[in-house]
């Protein structure tokens, strides 16, 4: 699950990590409110939405005064903010974050996140903050800094502190190293206290207050294990549904796996690697999947039928393909939940559907003995081609 | 021959008294395979199905002498500690269906396995099945046939879907692994495919892989520098979009790593070769093989 800047702040500074003043706001008023409280010198409004480049996009604005601040919050609020990450549509800005802007002396990038290849969490930084990392890492390998933890003894402080020295190399900062330990450790904290997947603090900076030289994390990204949210029931309330497709929000909560794309053949499947095939076989066929569907398992006739609904209720499906491998979960059983969803929606696109494997033959009855207008392909290849036909009629 | 799993194996089942665990345990049993044991705090003494239940893992090893233990236990009831407790049991081998496991709690059970010498395969898998001895996990068993094409796959239902294919072209397989869709895993890629190239048995090898981290671009270097026998490729998720988890918890393209083209260049660099797709995987084992 991904949460918003100012939900990511309010969990890092939780667990103690240091961060610039700033509080969230609604209205122009609000952030008017809030730097009025505030009350620094300079000031930073930043668009909230699930998306990054927002600096890119202008969804990131400095003010002069708590006017300045109201000003910029007129502008963003409500608008629909474009960046490289949230494509041409763009994503409505509903809150903005209000904080302290400060003068930034040294920027670095700092995250934490899971190894696949060592199973172990590791911290990544590198000197060359503020930046894209993934093209640091792919240009500049050897400026990434990588530390491995040991889950049985976790983030030990010398390798804290090991990490801050060779991730702030300038020497005329090495008086800041005790916080920069200090701040990675919490970030250890957090992740490890809120089942994250991912903490990231881009940029991680030397700022300098008061003629005093701080570290703090300046923007931050965090994202949570989906699979431990039922532990952290107050984290699972930052979930924010307009952040979100609301058909991709229904299935989950009726344990269906759904992904909306942009083509026009509706897709339903048992498994996900399968699922994922089939898209692929659409595509290679000239056509376009419009979703990822995994009705999973063992699903019931109720699950097909509502995996069905959502799939219709998606205006650009022209056709859907049912392409199911029945081992645990039987053919007659998504048979019959297709028979069903058509009494509950209307079908009015063509169906095709590919049935294997356990109760084949029961389910190509029901399926042919039903009034629906539905073609039985055979084989994978046949099915996507019939599903491509269908849904560009010459 | 085979490889983890045979006729000799003797399985404890975790989580035996769960409606998909007992479900499950029944369709193994009936294949063939030796269910031993199961394993369900609170219930020693009870049976299911004839099959003796013990309080604990240790004990249930102790008196049935089973060698591998089969986990259904749900995520919710921590089954990430389940594999802990098997591996301290002592069993050999732990293959856990379980899905939706934390992914820190099987960062600390796969460091609680370190060193000692037992293989996890799973979680969020399938299972192991050797066709016509013994099958250990939640496969349908009619898409196999015994035979000499080992499997590898990070997907349940596409081995099904190519061993289905197999078994219609006539070739048989000596073992099929599930090694789980999760970005955590006990037993990866490489691993197996160590496994398949000792295996006299084994005179190919289909390896099935899907978008998200990098453990296809490793298995291709260790086929290109270490495996005699052929192998044929499949990457599932060529239209899978970046940034969203396909389904399963490691099938996602993060920071431009994980994609499909890459992993297919990978394999292909390597001299596997790759099926184009999912309808073709049948053939390509069929003309490899040829």
């Amino acid at each position: 699950m991904n949460i918003h800047e100012y939900q990511a702040k309010q969990i890092l500074e939780s667990h103690g990590v240091n961060m610039l003043p700033g509080k969230v706001a609604e209205t122009p008023k609000e952030a008017e409110a809030v730097a009025q409280e505030l009350n620094c010198d300079r000031y930073v409004v930043k668009a909230q939405i699930h998306a990054g480049g927002r600096g890119k996009g202008g969804g990131i604005k400095v003010a002069n005064s708590t006017a300045e601040v109201k000003q910029h919050a007129e502008i963003l609020l409500g608008m629909q903010l474009v960046t490289p990450q949230t494509g041409p549509e763009g994503k409505q800005v509903r809150k903005v974050l209000v904080a302290e802007a400060v003068k930034i002396e040294k920027e670095y990038y700092l995250a934490i996140l899971l190894d696949r290849e060592t199973s172990q969490l590791t911290v990544i930084g590198s000197e060359e903050g503020g930046v894209n990392i993934e093209e640091v890492a792919a240009q500049t390998p050897e400026k990434i800094i990588r530390t491995q933890i040991d889950p049985a003894f976790g983030l030990t402080e010398f390798q804290a502190r090991a990490f801050a020295y060779k991730l702030i190399a300038n020497t005329t900062y090495r008086p800041i190293i005790p916080n920069a330990t200090a701040l990675i450790l919490s970030l250890y904290e957090a992740f490890t206290n809120c089942d994250c997947s991912l903490v990231e603090i881009n940029p991680l900076a030397i700022v300098s207050k008061d003629d005093e030289l701080e570290i703090v994390a300046l923007d931050s990204k965090v994202n949570l294990d989906d699979n431990s949210l039922w532990r952290h029931p107050d984290i699972a309330e930052m979930r924010d549904p307009y952040e979100e497709d609301p058909s991709e929000l229904e299935a989950s909560e009726s344990g269906l796996s759904y992904i909306r794309l942009d083509g026009d053949i509706g897709c339903m499947v048992n498994g996900a690697g399968l699922a994922m095939a089939t898209m692929d076989i659409i595509k290679q066929n000239g056509g376009e999947p419009a979703n990822f569907l995994d009705v999973g398992g063992g699903a019931s006739v109720e699950a097909v039928a509502h995996a069905f609904r959502l799939i219709l209720a998606d205006e650009n499906v022209k056709a859907v393909l049912v392409n199911i491998f029945g081992g645990i979960m039987k053919c007659d059983t998504i048979a019959n939940g297709i028979v069903e969803a058509a009494k509950q929606v209307e079908l009015n696109v063509p169906l095709v559907v590919r049935l294997e494997g356990t109760n084949v033959e029961l389910g190509k009855q029901i399926i042919a003995e039903s009034d629906l207008d539905v073609q039985q392909a055979e084989g994978l290849s046949e099915a996507a081609q019939l599903a491509v036909t269908a849904a560009n009629p010459a | 021959m085979s490889i983890l799993v045979n006729k000799n194996t003797k399985v404890i089942v975790q989580g035996i008294t769960g409606r998909s665990g007992r479900f499950h345990t029944e369709q193994c049993a009936a294949y063939g395979t030796q269910i031993v044991a199961g394993a369900v705090p609170g219930r020693g003494g009870s049976d299911v199905n004839g099959i003796p239940v013990y309080d604990t893992v240790a004990d249930g090893v102790a008196a049935t002498g089973a060698d591998t233990s089969l986990i259904f236990v749900p995520a919710r009831f921590n089954a990430a500690d389940s594999v802990m407790e098997a591996a301290e049991a002592g069993v050999e081998l732990i293959v856990c269906i379980s899905e939706h496991i934390p992914v820190l709690d099987m960062v600390k059970a796969k460091a609680f396995l370190k060193g000692k010498p037992i293989r996890l395969i799973g979680p969020n898998c399938p299972g192991v099945i050797t066709p016509g001895e013994c099958k250990i996990g939640v496969m349908p068993e009619f898409a196999y046939t015994p035979g000499n094409v080992g499997i590898v796959s990070r997907s349940g239902t596409l081995t099904y879907e190519a061993a289905y294919q197999l078994k219609r072209l006539g070739i048989g397989q000596s073992t099929c692994v599930g090694i789980g869709g999760d970005p955590v895993i006990g037993t990866n890629f490489v691993d197996v495919l160590k496994l398949f190239e000792a295996d006299d048995d084994t005179h190919a090898v289909v390896l099935i892989g899907e978008i998200g981290g990098t453990a296809e671009e490793t298995a291709a270097q260790f086929v290109k520098n270490n495996m005699t026998k052929p192998v044929v490729g499949f990457i599932a998720g060529q239209t899978a979009p970046p940034g969203k988890r396909m389904g399963h918890a490691g099938a996602i393209i993060s920071g431009g790593q994980g994609t499909a083209a890459d992993k297919i260049q990978a394999l292909k660099d390597a001299g596997i070769t790759v099926a184009d797709n999912l309808a073709t995987i049948g053939e390509t084992v069929a003309e490899v093989l040829a």
